[in-house]
C-alpha cells in the first residue's frame, strides 16, 4: 500500500523555474485565481519514488501473462518505444504546413496503404481515438449513407455483441435490434431474416465473434445483409484471428474498425490511449472524417475540408503517436509473414482449450479461432469464475475476461494471443488445474481470493454506495 | 516475427490438440476466402526499421513554434516519461481486476483529484479521448439534465470543437445549437442574454476563447443561471495556475484538453479530455471514475465505480459507448502536477503571461502590424497582418518559424488574422528572432 | 407498511399498493435479493407520465442496471427521495421504506393485469 501523493506533501518543490517575475498585475483582479490549488507539494525525488512504487503493484503484460479475452494482450515491441518518441515526430505541432510535416504524412499514408492491402476496404481514417470511437465514426457514415432514406433507423446487433455496439447505435440516434445467437454460438440466420428489412441501416458484426468462433455463414449473411439495402460493419477487434489470412473486403464488410492497441501491437497504457482505424470499402469513402492525407506523386496534403464528409469525431488528425507504433509493426511482417501472426494466435487459443477440456469445457465444444470461452463444469455447481479469476492472480497469472459473452454462464474468456510461449501456457493450465482441484477441496479458500496480493476482497458496494472520488 | 514457439514445439502442440496441420484449425472459414493474397513491402527487421523510421522523422521539419489553437507546446520534466514508459504502466489493461492494477487505479484516483483541485470542481473522470470529445459528451449530459435538446455556444468555442459538436449530433441525437456572438474579441452579453430568452439547456463558455481573450466568466455565469441554463465551461488547464478557476464562477461542467499538462504535441493526438462536473451531476458523466473502497482486510484501496453508468452494463440505454480513457495521457498530467505543484504551476503560468505581453508589444511596433483586441489575454492573441497570414505563415516557415494560425482558414473575413501563441519554451532570442522576421515581411 | 399479501406484482417483480385511485409502487423481496445490494436508484421525476411495462426507473447494483417496469398506467406523484440517500431501503424493506414511488392511476382496468401475492409466488 502505498500513502496518496498528496498525504506526503511537505512543502518541497519538484521542477522550479528560473528568472519568473509576479506579473499578474498585468491583468485585473477579478479575472485571477483566489486561492492556490491543493496538489502535492513534493521534491523531485519523492515523485519518482512515489510513482515507481505505484507501478510496482501493477500487473502488466511485461511481468504477467495476461490471457483477456476480447483484449489482445500481445507482446509490445520496445523498439517502437523509442521510435514512436522521436523528436521530429513529437514535437511537432498539428497545424504545422504540410511542407514541413511530410515525414508523419508520409507514415499516415503509407500506413493506410498497408491497412488497404490487409483488409481490401480501399479508404481509411485515423482519426477515431478508440474501438468505440470508431464505430461511433462507422455508424455516422452509415447515417450519412442513408440519408436519403430516412426509414432505416435500425442497428441490427446479435447477443454476443461488445456492449460498444449496442452503446454506438443508441448514440447515433438508431433503434437497436437484438438477435440471439443460435445453439452453436453464431448468427442465427432464421432469426436474421425475420428482422432484417427496409428498416435495417446496418448490421454490426464481430469477427470471429465472441465467442471465439467464425461465422461460418458470413458470406450468407453479407448477402442477406445486402439484398435489404444495410450495410455490414465489422467489429474489427477480432482480427487478430484473421490477419493475413481473409481479407474483410472478400467477407462483403462495408466498413469496418481496427483496434491499433489489439492487433496491431500498440500497448494499453492502463486504458489508453489506444487508437480505432476506421476503413470503407469503394463508394464510401467522401463519407470519412475530414484529416485524411492525400498524395499527389510528390507531395502529401491534409484534406480538411469536404462537403460530404461527416466531419470530424475528435481534433486533429487523429492518435498519430499510436500510429506510428502500429506502422513499424505491420512494415516487420510481409504477404507471406502475416498470416503466423493469426495462425499462432490460434493455434495458441486451441491449445489451452484441448488441454483444460477436462477441467474448464469450452462452452462450445468445437475448434476455436485466437480465444476460447471456458465455463465451469455442470458438477462444479458451487465454483464460480469470479473465484477463478480472483484465484488466478495468487498463482501470478493475470484473470480472463470473464462472465462475457453474456450467453456462456460463468464465461471464462481465454485470448493467450500468439506471443506467448509453450511454457508460459503450460504454467497457466497447470494453474488452471490447480484450481480445479482447490475448488472440489475447499471452496471457501477459493471464495475469498485472492490471498496472496496487497489487496484482498474488494468492497464495491462501499464504493458505491459512498463514492469517494478524490482527495 | 515474434514467434514464441520453435518449429518443433508447435508440432507438439498440434499433436496434443490432435491434429497434423495447423490448416485445420480454420476449417469454418469458407476456402475461397483463403485464398486472399497480401502485398506487403518486404518485412524489416529491427535494425532496417529503426532506420526507416528516423529516415521518415527527417523528413519533417519541427519549426520554432508560436502556434496554439488548443495544442501546446509545454516543457516537460524528464521525470514524467521516465515514469510513465514504466512497462507496468504501459503495458497493463484497463483496472477491471481492482486487485491487479492498484498502481493505475491509485494514479486515476490521484489525477481525478489534482484536476478537482487544479478545477476547484467536485468531480472529474479518469479522462475522455479529447477535449472536443469531452465537451460533446458534456452537452448531451447537460441536455439530459435540463430535458431540453438546445445549447447556446460562444462564438469564441474553438473551431475543431464546433466541428465535433456538428459532427456528434447532426442527425444523431438532433440537438439543436445556437452561436452567441463576439464584440471586440470577446461575448457580446446583450446577445447572450437575448439568447437565453428562450429555454437552453445549456450555455457553452470559452475562456479563454479561441482568440486568446479572457471573458466576464463570474457575470456570464450569473447570466446563464438566472436563464435556468447550465454552464458548461472550456478552459485552458495551464492558465489556472493564476487564472480563476471554473469552480470558482460556478460551473456545472468544466471541460479542457489536458495535452498542455505532461504531454507532447504528437501532431495532435493522442489528446487527453479532461471532463468533470457538479457532485449532483455526476450520474450523467459518462466515462470511467476510480473510487476509495476497503477490502476485507480494512486496507484502503482503490476501484472503477459507479460502473452501472457504462455500457458494459447499460448497452444500449448507456449515455456514451465510451469504454476507455486516455489513461497514460492523464497518467503523465498527474506526474507533472506533482513535480510541478501549485508553485510550480503559477511559474509557468506567470512566465506564459509575461512572455505573451513582451510578444504582443514587440509586434504590436512591428510596422503593419497591430493587436487585433484589446482585451486581456494569457498566452494567445490575434495580431492583424498587413499580408493574409496564410503568406506570413509561409515566408517565416522558410525562416524555420511557425507563426501561427491562419484564422482565414476559420473565417475568410479573418484572412489577414493571425492567431500567435507563446509558451515558457520561448526565450527572449526566440521573440527577437521571430520580431526580426517579421520586421523583414 | 405495504404488506405484500395486499400487493398486486407484474411478472417482472414491481408491487403496486392500491387504494382508490392511487398506488404506491416498488420491487418485490425476490427481485432486490436477485439484485443484492443496491447501490443507486434513477427514480422518476414527480408528474411523470408513465405506461405500464414501461420502463420508468432504473436500480442499479454495483454489476447490473434493472429497469422498473411500470405495474400500472398514471402519473408519478411522490418520489421516495430517502433512496437517494439510501438506496440499501430496499435491500432491508423493499415493501415498507424501500418504496420507490407513489402514483395516480390512469386506468383502473390494468388492475387485473397484475397477479396476487400467491400467484406471484407461484411464478418463482
Amino acid at each position: 500500500m502505498e500513502k496518496l501523493i498528496i498525504e506526503k506533501s511537505n512543502g518541497a518543490r519538484g521542477v522550479i523555474f528560473n528568472g519568473v517575475k509576479d506579473v499578474s498585475s498585468l491583468l485585473d483582479k477579478k479575472h485571477l485565481r483566489k486561492q492556490e490549488p491543493n496538489l502535492p507539494q513534493v521534491s523531485e525525488f519523492d515523485v519518482v519514488r512515489h510513482f515507481t512504487n505505484l507501478s510496482r503493484l501493477n500487473f502488466c503484460l511485461d511481468t504477467h501473462f495476461y490471457p483477456l479475452g476480447s483484449c489482445t494482450m500481445k507482446y509490445n515491441p520496445k523498439s517502437y518505444d523509442v521510435l514512436c518518441s522521436l523528436e521530429n515526430f513529437s514535437c511537432l505541432h498539428p497545424l504545422t504546413p504540410a511542407t514541413n510535416a511530410q515525414g508523419t504524412l508520409e507514415l499516415i499514408y503509407k500506413f493506410e496503404e498497408l491497412l488497404k492491402g490487409i483488409t481490401g476496404l480501399s479508404s481509411w481514417t485515423l482519426q477515431p481515438s478508440a474501438g468505440a470511437h470508431g464505430e461511433f465514426t462507422g455508424a455516422l457514415i452509415a447515417k450519412t449513407y442513408h440519408k436519403k432514406d430516412k426509414n432505416r433507423t435500425e442497428i441490427i446487433v446479435p447477443d454476443t455483441a461488445h456492449g460498444t455496439n449496442p452503446a454506438t447505435a443508441a448514440m447515433c440516434g438508431f433503434k437497436v435490434v437484438n438477435i440471439k445467437s443460435n445453439a452453436h454460438g453464431r448468427v442465427d440466420l432464421e432469426e436474421l431474416k425475420k428482422v432484417l428489412g427496409p428498416k435495417t441501416a446496418m448490421v454490426m458484426l464481430t469477427l470471429p465473434n465472441t465467442a471465439g468462433l467464425f461465422e461460418r455463414d458470413i458470406l450468407e449473411i453479407s448477402k442477406l445483409v445486402h439484398a435489404a439495402g444495410a450495410l455490414l460493419y465489422m467489429d474489427g477487434a477480432n482480427l487478430n484471428a484473421l490477419i493475413g489470412l481473409v481479407k474483410p473486403v472478400d467477407m462483403g464488410v462495408d466498413i469496418m474498425h481496427i483496434n491499433l492497441h489489439k492487433t496491431l501491437a500498440a500497448p494499453h497504457g492502463g486504458g489508453g490511449p489506444g487508437a480505432g482505424a476506421v476503413g470503407v470499402r469503394k463508394g464510401l469513402e467522401e463519407l470519412l472524417p475530414l484529416g485524411r492525407v492525400l498524395f499527389d506523386g510528390q507531395k502529401y496534403t491534409l484534406l480538411t475540408k469536404s462537403k460530404k464528409s461527416i466531419g470530424q469525431v475528435k481534433s486533429f488528425w487523429g492518435n498519430i503517436a499510436i500510429v506510428i507504433r502500429a506502422y513499424a509493426y505491420l512494415r516487420q511482417f510481409d504477404g507471406k509473414t502475416l498470416g503466423n501472426i493469426a495462425r499462432n494466435a490460434v493455434l495458441n487459443a486451441n491449445y489451452v482449450r484441448v488441454k483444460l477440456k477436462n477441467y474448464f469445457p469450452a462452452f462450445f465444444d468445437e475448434v476455436c479461432m485466437h480465444e476460447c470461452v471456458l465455463t465451469i463444469a455442470k458438477d462444479m455447481p458451487n465454483l464460480k469464475a469470479l473465484y477463478v479469476a480472483k484465484r488466478l492472480l495468487d498463482l501470478g497469472y493475470h484473470a480472463p475476461t470473464i462472465y462475457f459473452p453474456l450467453i456462456v454462464p460463468q464465461a471464462l474468456m481465454v485470448e493467450p494471443t500468439e506471443t506467448e510461449s509453450k511454457q508460459t501456457l503450460d504454467g497457466f493450465i497447470e494453474a488452471m488445474k490447480q484450481i480445479f482441484e482447490e475448488a472440489k477441496k475447499d471452496i471457501s479458500m477459493l471464495e475469498h481470493a485472492p490471498h496472496k496480493t496487497e489487496i484482498g476482497v474488494i468492497d464495491e458496494v462501499l464504493a458505491a454506495r459512498e463514492p469517494n472520488l478524490k482527495w | 516475427m515474434f514467434d514464441a514457439s520453435s518449429k518443433e514445439t508447435k508440432a507438439a502442440m498440434l499433436k496434443e490438440i490432435g491434429i497434423e496441420n495447423i490448416e485445420e484449425l480454420f476449417k469454418d472459414i469458407p476456402s475461397n476466402l483463403k485464398q486472399a493474397k497480401f502485398n506487403l513491402p518486404a518485412a524489416l527487421d529491427e535494425q532496417d526499421l529503426t532506420k526507416y523510421i528516423k529516415a521518415l522523422a527527417a523528413k519533417n521539419k519541427p519549426l520554432l513554434n508560436f502556434a496554439g489553437a488548443g495544442i501546446y507546446e509545454h516543457f516537460i520534466p524528464a521525470a514524467v516519461n521516465a515514469l510513465s514508459t514504466r512497462g507496468e504502466f504501459l503495458t497493463a489493461y484497463t483496472p477491471y481486476q481492482a486487485q491487479a492494477s492498484q498502481g493505475t487505479l491509485q494514479a486515476i484516483y490521484e489525477y481525478q483529484s489534482s484536476i478537482c483541485a487544479l478545477f476547484d470542481m467536485e468531480v472529474s473522470n479518469a479522462s475522455h479521448y479529447d477535449g472536443a470529445t469531452a465537451l460533446a459528451e458534456s452537452v448531451y449530459a447537460a441536455c439530459q439534465i435540463k430535458g431540453i435538446n438546445k445549447v447556446l455556444i460562444s462564438a469564441g468555442l474553438n473551431p475543431q470543437y464546433k466541428q465535433v459538436l456538428k459532427t456528434y449530433f447532426n442527425g444523431t441525437r438532433e440537438i439543436k445549437f445556437e452561436e452567441v456572438s463576439l464584440k471586440e474579441g470577446t461575448l457580446d452579453l446583450q446577445d447572450l442574454k437575448n439568447k437565453l430568452q428562450t429555454p437552453s439547456a445549456a450555455f457553452v463558455l470559452a475562456t479563454p476563447n479561441f482568440f486568446g481573450c479572457l471573458e466576464e466568466s463570474e457575470e456570464i455565469s450569473k447570466l446563464v443561471h438566472v436563464n435556468n441554463a447550465l454552464l458548461i465551461s472550456v478552459v485552458n488547464p495551464i492558465s489556472l495556475g493564476i487564472l480563476e478557476t471554473p469552480g470558482s464562477y460556478d460551473s456545472d461542467f468544466a471541460v479542457a484538453e489536458g495535452q498542455c499538462l505532461g504531454n507532447a504535441m504528437n501532431f495532435g493526438g493522442p489528446g487527453l479530455g479532461i471532463f468533470t462536473c457538479k457532485k449532483q451531476y455526476v450520474r450523467y458523466m459518462p466515462g470511467r471514475l476510480c473510487g476509495i473502497t476497503k477490502d476485507d482486510k480494512g486496507n484502503r484501496c482503490f476501484v472503477l465505480t459507479l460502473q452501472a453508468r457504462e455500457q458494459h452494463i447499460r448497452r444500449e440505454r448507456a449515455a456514451s459507448n465510451i469504454c476507455s480513457n486516455q489513461a497514460l495521457c492523464a497518467l503523465n498530467a498527474l506526474i507533472y502536477l506533482s513535480l510541478l505543484g501549485p508553485k510550480g504551476l503559477k511559474e509557468v503560468a506567470l512566465l506564459n503571461l509575461e512572455k505573451a505581453h513582451n510578444l504582443a508589444k514587440e509586434i504590436s511596433q512591428v510596422k503593419g502590424f497591430s493587436l487585433a483586441y484589446q482585451k486581456p489575454f494569457f498566452n494567445e492573441f490575434v495580431v492583424n497582418c498587413p499580408i493574409p497570414a496564410k503568406q506570413v505563415i509561409n515566408k517565416l516557415a522558410k525562416k524555420g518559424i511557425l507563426a501561427g494560425v491562419d484564422l482565414g482558414q476559420v473565417d475568410k473575413s479573418l484572412k489577414n488574422s493571425l492567431l500567435v501563441c507563446i509558451t515558457e519554451t520561448k526565450t527572449q532570442a526566440d521573440i527577437e528572432r521571430f520580431i526580426s522576421c517579421l520586421r523583414g515581411i | 407498511m405495504y404488506n405484500q399479501e395486499k400487493c398486486k406484482f407484474s411478472k417482472t417483480h414491481e408491487w403496486a399498493y392500491i387504494e382508490g385511485d392511487t398506488a404506491v409502487c416498488g420491487i418485490s423481496d425476490h427481485a432486490q435479493h436477485e439484485i443484492s445490494d443496491i447501490v443507486f436508484v434513477e427514480l422518476p421525476k414527480v408528474g411523470a407520465k408513465i405506461e405500464a411495462g414501461k420502463s420508468c426507473a432504473v436500480i442499479e447494483s454495483v454489476k447490473s442496471a434493472s429497469d422498473f417496469y411500470a405495474p400500472l398506467s398514471g402519473e408519478v406523484t411522490e418520489v421516495n427521495t430517502n433512496l437517494t440517500a439510501d438506496p440499501s431501503l430496499i435491500n432491508q424493506a423493499p415493501h415498507g421504506d424501500g418504496w420507490i414511488f407513489k402514483m395516480k392511476i390512469a386506468n383502473a382496468k390494468e388492475e387485473e393485469n397484475l397477479l396476487s401475492f400467491d400467484a406471484y409466488k407461484a411464478t418463482l
